[in-house]
């Protein structure tokens, strides 16, 4: 089974490989392929995109620190009850 | 937690303080204007969103190859990351799309390959809370699968007609604009150490935990 | 470990495994048609809800034939893994046949190629269905429309038939197959749609179809060398 798995999976690599050959070639250009800087913009272009970007940089932050409180409140949690179980356990031991 | 955590937390927090200055100096972009900085966040975000699935695979595989429990906690923690920064990624993205592409969604092969890699991140989360007894095992299944359609997600803009921006940008970014990139995507690589940090230890303490349970009942 | 050897060397033991594994499905499916009828009459009821609540002005929707086809598909699958691998939970079959001395994989492989026949059998009937309800004129390239189907119908198989397994002994395993199996299919579904879609344009474009047919073996190809290894792991416990 070893040698068979072995075979196999340089099959399946060869093989993917061999398949994704045709998909490669038939492409049309990319509409953008490298992001160009200029000097910036002038006011008016700027006002539509700010609500935007604003509001994916405070999404992010938020849902980052989000994410942290939950860890840390469940952290939390779980030391708390672990704390009390050994309370328990060592007056158990005691008694 | 171990000694080095809080000087790194200290470290990631000043530098995602920082990051918003950096990329306001950035230059704009000759087609996009202002709008493409989100490109600042998005991508390191996407780039995580990349990473979490594989490390979940990979500890899956060892999981599943050597039974360990520490390959277990990591691969659902770098599960729980997954749905963090695909949730990040996939709405910083249309945010941005609505402005460079006029649409908020389409669904080309990019899109359409990371939404469902967040339904698998899902669909493992599921599984954990509510498979039962068994369901590590079962999920480690479920994380091979997932890992698997990752360069699927990568390579996918390459190869098919789809207006995201392909894998050649990044390479091709002028200095003053790669800067705040590498910045960004440093910070977001600290963070998702320290976030695994977090969750991996609060999986160890809830295994303590189970312990006592049972040593409780004796 | 020496069998296993000589299995290698004479590739019978092995086939010989998947086949008694398959001969147990197909003919208890063939004397109780349980699954079989089920599963069939539900899939051609989805396909007349979907040509009802599609239709407009009396006629059915343009392009609307290949996903139609292919959700019904899915949904059938679903319903078939679901009540298949139930059956054998209920005898404790698949517990039995964990334990008898046959190759994992050849277990995976057998009730794999069960569940393949099963959905032939049905997509036979669902094609000139959905052929006729969509005026779709799936017939005028039967071979690419052939391996089109059967390819996509693997690669749904692959990883339900591992899903399905690794769930018996799960809770909510009813609820959790889809969970688990939909965002997984996605990328076989839409190309199998794609393929289907192609098929169905007024002038052929043989170069797309020959496109997501490779694309589709490829799926098959990884999912079900991905499917050996994890069942093999998964169900050694």
């Amino acid at each position: 089974m070893p040698v068979m798995n072995k075979i196999v999976r340089v099959a399946v690599l060869v093989f993917c490989c061999a398949a994704l050959a045709p998909v490669a070639q038939a492409q049309p250009p990319q509409p953008q392929d490298e992001f160009v800087p200029v000097g910036n913009s002038p006011a008016p272009e700027q006002i539509p995109a700010a609500p935007l970007l604003i509001g994916a940089y405070v999404i992010v932050l938020a849902g980052l620190f989000a994410y942290v409180v939950s860890l840390s409140r469940r952290l939390g949690a779980v030391h708390r009850d672990v704390e009390r179980l050994e309370a328990d356990l060592k007056r158990r031991g005691r008694s | 937690m171990p000694k080095w955590f809080t000087p790194a937390a200290i470290l990631c927090g000043l530098m995602f303080v920082v990051s918003p200055v950096l990329i306001a100096r950035a230059p704009d972009e000759s087609s996009m204007g202002m709008v493409y900085k989100i490109y600042y966040y998005h991508m390191p975000s996407a780039w995580m969103f990349l990473l979490a699935p594989l490390v979940c695979g990979i500890s899956s595989a060892l999981y599943l190859a050597r039974g360990r429990p520490g390959d277990d906690r990591r691969a659902w923690a770098a599960a729980e990351l997954t749905v963090l920064f695909g949730a990040l990624t996939l709405i910083t993205g249309p945010l941005w799309a609505r402005r460079a592409w006029g649409t908020w969604w389409v669904w080309d092969a990019r899109l359409t390959s990371s939404l469902v890699g967040w339904m698998i991140g899902w669909a493992y989360l599921i599984l954990r809370r509510y498979g039962g007894p068994g369901s590590d095992k079962l999920a480690a299944g479920v994380a091979l699968f997932g890992a698997v359609n990752v360069p699927f997600i990568y390579i996918s803009v390459n190869y098919w007609r789809t207006i995201h921006p392909p894998t050649t940008v990044v390479p091709r970014l002028p200095v003053e604009m790669g800067l705040p990139l590498w910045f960004c995507v440093f910070a977001f690589l600290l963070l998702f150490i320290l976030l695994m940090t977090m969750r991996l230890r609060l999986e160890a303490a809830r295994t303590r935990l189970d312990a006592l349970y049972v040593a409780l009942d004796e | 470990m020496s069998t296993e050897r000589r299995g290698h060397a004479a590739g019978s033991p092995f086939a010989r495994s998947v086949w008694l594994v398959l001969r147990k499905d197909l003919t208890v499916e063939v004397r109780s048609g349980e699954i079989a009828y089920t599963t069939l009459f539900f899939a051609a009821s989805c396909v007349l809800i979907f040509a009802f609540a599609l239709v407009k002005e009396g006629r059915a929707p343009e392009g609307g034939a290949a996903g139609i086809l292919w959700i019904a598909i899915l949904f059938a699958a679903t319903l078939a893994l679901g009540r298949g691998f139930e059956r054998e939970r209920q005898s404790e079959t698949l517990r039995a046949l964990l334990l008898a001395p046959v190759p994992r994989p050849a277990i995976y492989v057998g009730k794999l190629l069960g569940i393949v026949a099963l959905l032939v059998a049905i997509e036979a009937v669902l094609l000139p269905l959905v052929a006729f309800l969509f005026t779709a004129r799936l017939f005028a390239h039967p071979f690419w429309l052939a391996g089109i189907v059967l390819t996509c119908t693997v690669g749904l198989a692959s990883v339900g038939t591992l899903f399905a397994a690794m769930l018996v002994r799960a809770r909510s395993r009813d609820m959790l197959l889809p969970v688990l199996l939909y965002p997984i299919v996605v990328p076989v579904i839409i190309a199998g749609v794609q393929g289907t879609a192609a098929l169905l344009q007024p002038t052929v474009e043989i170069a797309l179809v020959r496109f997501w047919l490779l694309l589709l073996v490829t799926f098959d190809v990884v999912f079900v060398v991905l499917a050996l290894w994890t069942f093999e792991a998964v169900m050694s416990d």
